[in-house]
């Protein structure tokens, strides 16, 4: 085995075993602080050994004793009193194999301490990326534009409330799981949309390893909550949006909007599985959350083979659904973005411009603005509608798109 | 584990307690205790009965007021026993409904 096979295999080990560990670990010690450092230390002795002594047949079983081992080292390098009859009993449990439901149930455990709701929302996010899908810290502070430093603060801060303040580490009862489903779902979305709309001068337009991460940890929610409508919504939701990715940013950098995708491009395979979802969940007939309605209205989009078969009536419909579910002014701007395509333009440009007290602010607002302008011939109005909305864009791809479309405006 | 949870008053939109509220308080208590979780609990009286003492120096120093003027303040608080946070969370949550004012929830070292 070459040294690239190596760390071919590292990466794999890493993807596939280090929430398991972390949560195994954190079980174990009840300490997410010391497991997390113990998972760290064991990868980074793989990146050692394994090139000298070859991968071990069992990668997951190689990691788990050695993190066990750096573990039990930092707790012996401690010694404190209170810490010592934890020592024992690591030393005697003999480590029996786990069966896969229960390895599964591990990793939940983690995801649901990580998106507690006594920690702050960029908390929640942070802490499942390093705990649950294991970027590390300079990695998550890139993803969210911040200083490597603040990240790590942010981090160790949420670990050292979850220890002083005794945050559960176990799957919520039932008859909490609801509601902290979704906000667990909440900071999924969120890492997603970070990715899938990257913010900042300087980051990709795309940040697939986000998205890719994302759809990831959905998945793993899938399969221990099966039944959950709006666990397969936002997995469908976010299939049907990833399928599209590589459409929706031009070779040089700019945003493609939906109308003008090659459609030929989009991934069909995860199309099928969204659609697949989303038709699981129609069969359901229970009243569809806000994940499965989205994912529904993305189904319809992405059933069209060419932009002029899209059923915008069904759009519309499904958005005056959202609507009463969620009646945000940002829902309705987008509900307002189907209408012009509907009813026209002026029926739609009435409808955003009720929405300015509340969306002067967002970007999209204004971009949406200027498109119905433009398309009314109001070129002026139009113009300074882009000249807003590009100043507020943060997505490169973004304002790359808003400022040729303003500079294709004629006088 | 026992937590603080902290009635916090806010100048501008809470008045004195109310009978009512007063009377949803003491079925809380009632309750606190009923189900083992109950420590202590207690009303204060506004900042302007408070005093700051300092004494690191070699002469005591009184100040008239609150360490920290704001619009809002501590106006009484329950001291719970709780397995985790969680049950902490929910019994404050049915503190918050109770009295019927924000409140904070806060961990023993």
């Amino acid at each position: 085995m070459n040294d690239a096979d190596v760390g071919k295999a590292i990466t794999r080990a890493h993807h596939e075993e280090w929430a398991r560990l972390v949560a195994f670990l954190t079980r174990r010690l009840g300490d997410l602080d010391i497991a997390e450092e113990a998972a760290a230390e064991a990868f980074a002795a793989a990146v050692q050994r394994w090139p000298v002594d070859g991968v071990p047949p069992n990668p997951g079983a190689w990691l788990t004793t050695t993190a066990n081992r750096k573990a039990i080292d930092r707790i012996r390098r401690e010694t404190r009193r209170e810490d010592k009859h934890k020592e024992a009993q690591l030393l005697y449990d003999d480590d029996p194999p786990e069966p896969a439901g229960v390895i599964g149930d591990e990793r939940l455990r983690l995801i649901f301490t990580c998106c507690h709701p006594a920690l702050a929302m960029e908390t929640r996010v942070a802490l499942t990326l390093r705990m649950v899908a294991g970027l590390t810290v300079p990695e998550i502070a890139r993803a969210f534009l911040v200083r490597e430093s603040t990240m790590g603060r942010r981090i160790t801060r949420a670990k050292d409330k979850i220890k002083a303040a005794r945050i559960p580490y176990r799957v919520p009862p039932a008859e909490d799981l609801p509601n902290r489903v979704s906000g667990v779902l909440a900071v999924l979305f969120l890492v997603f949309n970070e990715g899938y709309l990257a913010s900042g001068p300087d980051s990709d337009p795309v940040r697939h390893d986000l998205t890719a991460e994302a759809i990831r940890l959905t998945r793993l929610i899938r399969d221990l909550m099966p039944e959950d409508g709006e666990v397969a919504g936002l997995l469908a939701l976010m299939l049907l949006i990833e399928a599209r990715r590589t459409a929706r940013v031009s070779g040089g950098g700019e945003l493609v909007p939906l109308d003008e995708q090659d459609r030929g491009a989009w991934d069909a395979a995860l199309i099928a599985e969204g659609h697949r979802l989303v038709r699981e969940r129609l069969a359901a007939g229970q009243a569809p959350g806000r994940y499965q309605i989205l994912a529904a209205i993305n189904a319809v989009h992405t059933s069209a083979r060419d932009v002029r078969d899209t059923d915008w009536s069904q759009v519309v419909a499904l958005y005056d659904q959202l609507v009463r579910l969620d009646p945000s002014p940002i829902v309705a701007l987008n509900r307002a973005i189907a209408v012009a395509e509907l009813d026209g333009p002026e029926a739609a440009l009435a409808a955003v411009d009720r929405l300015e007290g509340k969306l002067a602010g967002y970007h999209a607002y204004h971009a949406t603005r200027a498109d119905l302008l433009r398309r009314l011939g109001r070129s002026h109005t139009s113009r300074a509608a882009y000249d807003r909305a590009i100043e507020l864009a943060g997505n490169t791809a973004e304002v790359a798109y808003l400022t040729r479309r303003r500079d294709q405006l004629g006088r | 584990m026992q937590y603080l949870v902290s009635v916090i008053f806010d100048r501008d939109k809470d008045g004195f307690a109310t009978p009512e509220e007063g009377a949803a308080i003491d079925v809380f208590n009632e309750r606190l205790m009923a189900e083992g979780h109950w420590v202590f609990a207690g009303g204060l009286g506004t900042t302007d009965s408070a005093t700051v003492i300092d004494n690191r120096g070699g002469e005591t120093m009184f100040t008239d007021g609150p360490f920290l003027e704001s619009k809002e303040f501590v106006a009484g608080f329950w001291i719970i026993e709780a397995a985790d946070l969680d049950v902490a969370l929910k019994l404050a949550a049915e503190g918050s409904k109770a009295c019927n004012r924000k409140v904070e929830v806060r961990p023993f070292m």
